[in-house]
């Protein structure tokens, strides 16, 4: 039982990263119509900008902060240098593009940075919290956990509550009309590519403590996650990212606490593959198509 | 929502309107609307080969023809949608070349699109608020702007909550107009917007779009199927066929001569 809450409770920070990734991918799918699966190239160039600046300046703030901001740019800079010149009649050339994306960045970093892992260490504590005597997740667990679901909320708050939030939502599911009513529909999706580099460089931020360390491929199994994921969840769902987040999160720590960390992947696969046996509209079906 | 009863003298509909002649007061008054020689197409030979249009300020205009005849194009490259491949659009005397869809719309040029334009994903209470977006500033603002169409539009009302794909065609129509008329457009461009609804809900539109362009000096370049209604509320009719102007006169001169009406209106 013990061991029960410590799993769930490290599983629900685990999927809160997890949802955080997958988020950033829904908010680029519905702003764009693309996968991007350069989401972790780009996300872990800007976690080795944040690495130098905490180097530098010793300040995990300052980190972050280098993180978000990088992340933005290389949003900025892949959309307007690459993915503006695309066709974009079907979501097929701009997801070639994002492949390319992701060969040429790792390659880049391969070259400048080699295969070693670079640890980066924690801010907080790793060793479990205890309620009473029941060990519960750790102190960086839980800060994880709240920087998550801060920026979850802000996010909801973002999108559902400012009128920046109407613009982008408007922008994505009727580009047409929205120009119609003097919507700005390009600086729409320029910002939604920056927002969602930005929050994918946080959520690698967040999860290379926990991992071996910072490497080219550090954020590609996160990746895989996320996917299946925004998959599961409807790409179009920002509320089934943020559960199906946790659900992956959840079942990956139990899986790996109670059986074996090399079967994680096999559930994360069957549980992908059920979830499109009962609801076979699978990876792109949406709720309504868009109206122009 | 009132009647399209008394109407200014300065906009009566007659027979001294037609040609394509600017109306208004006097010499020298600029067309709120105009389009000179504009070609624009497909892939293929051009759809529409040098239409010449005026509209005045403060009337309204029904762009007739049959399906085909190019209407929903000629909108289209109006709001900006479509590029032409030759000729001017203008607005109050200003070429529009250079001037893209969004910045139109802020210039006081706002298109109703064709069919159902409104964002099915998004409440009535935010298509509005997406209306009043850039033109009120401030919350306070646009609230008072939503409640004004709230009370012209009073099914609209009782509906705020509801998403866009829960309306019905009608709603949605005097949502889409709604929409546009909160942005307080100077010129306002309708495709079709009696298309599929009860003949008591267009009239209740087409009143609103008459009180308007009375009370405020609303311009209208109304595309219509709905031949009687349109030309019921308009002060002239143009006629086109295969992008040409085949007719243009005063409303009550079109809806009165037969072989007009026998030749391209098909009633
Ligand atoms: N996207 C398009 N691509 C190619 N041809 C088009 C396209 N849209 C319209 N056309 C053609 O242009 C011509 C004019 O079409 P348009 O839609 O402007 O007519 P309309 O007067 O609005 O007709 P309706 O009353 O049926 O709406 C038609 O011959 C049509 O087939
Ligand atoms: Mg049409």
């Amino acid at each position: 039982m013990d061991r029960l809450v410590l799993l769930v409770s490290t599983g629900v920070a685990r999927g809160l990263v997890i949802a955080l990734f997958a988020l950033s991918l829904v908010i680029i799918w519905r702003a764009a119509r693309i996968v991007n699966f350069g989401q972790a190239a780009m996300a872990v160039v800007a976690v080795y900008v944040a690495f130098a600046v905490h180097a530098a300046t010793g300040s995990y703030v300052l980190a972050v902060l280098g993180a978000l901001v990088t992340g933005a740019l290389l949003g900025l800079a892949v959309e307007r240098g690459l993915m503006r010149r695309v066709p974009g009649a079907t979501p097929m050339p701009g997801m070639i593009v994002a492949i390319g994306l992701v060969m040429v960045l790792q390659s880049l970093l391969g070259v400048l940075f080699g295969p070693r892992h670079r640890p980066m260490s924690p801010v907080f504590s790793q060793s479990p919290l205890y309620v009473g005597d029941v060990p519960v997740l750790s102190r960086y667990d839980l800060f994880v956990l709240v920087v998550a679901l801060v920026v979850v909320v802000g996010l909801g708050l973002l999108f559902n509550r400012s009128t920046l939030g109407l613009q982008l939502r408007a922008a994505a599911v009727a580009p047409e009309v929205s120009r119609l009513l003097g919507v700005r529909v390009p600086r729409m999706v320029t910002i939604g590519w920056m927002l969602s580099s930005a929050v994918a460089a946080l959520a690698v931020l967040l999860l290379v403590p926990t991992e071996l360390g910072l490497n080219a491929h550090s954020a590609d199994v996160l990746f895989v996650h996320a996917f299946t994921v925004a998959v599961l969840g409807g790409l179009d769902s920002p509320a089934g990212a943020l559960v199906g987040g946790l659900v992956v999160g959840v079942l990956i720590s139990l899986v790996t606490g109670y059986a074996s960390a090399g079967l994680a992947p096999l559930a994360v696969l069957g549980l992908l593959t059920t979830v499109l046996l009962v609801r076979p509209g699978g990876i792109f079906a949406t709720k309504e198509a868009r109206t122009a | 929502m009132s009647a399209p009863a008394a109407r200014s003298a300065s906009t009566a509909r007659g027979g001294d309107t037609g040609g394509g002649a600017v109306r208004g007061g006097g010499a020298g008054t600029a067309a709120a609307l105009a389009v000179e020689g504009l070609v624009v197409g497909y892939a293929g030979a051009p759809v529409v080969d040098g239409l010449t249009l005026e509209v005045a300020p403060g009337s309204v205009v029904a762009l007739l023809g049959a399906n085909g005849a190019g209407k929903t194009t000629v909108l289209r490259t109006l709001s900006g949608l479509l590029t032409p491949r030759g000729g001017r659009v203008l607005l109050d005397g200003d070429d529009l070349a250079a001037v893209r869809v969004e910045d139109r719309v802020r210039r006081g040029l706002v298109q109703v699109p064709e069919g159902r334009s409104v964002v099915t994903e998004l409440t009535v209470e935010e298509n509005l608020q997406l209306g009043a977006l850039w033109r009120s500033a401030g919350r306070a603002a646009r609230r008072t702007a939503v409640d004004e169409m709230y009370d012209l539009f009073e099914p609209l009302a009782r509906r705020r909550a509801s998403a866009g794909h829960q309306l019905s065609g009608g709603e949605r129509q005097m949502l889409a107009l709604a929409r546009a008329l909160i942005s307080r457009p100077r010129v306002l461009l309708l495709d079709e917007p009696s298309l599929g609804l009860a003949p008591r809900v267009v009239a209740q539109l087409f009143a609103v779009l008459r009180e308007r362009a009375d009370a405020t000096g609303l311009t209208v370049l109304l595309a219509e199927q709905n031949v009687t209604s349109a030309l019921s509320i308009a002060d002239r009719g143009v006629v086109l066929a295969l992008g040409e102007v085949v007719a243009d006169a005063g409303a009550a001169d079109l809806a009165a001569d037969p072989a007009l009406r026998h030749a391209y209106l098909g009633f």
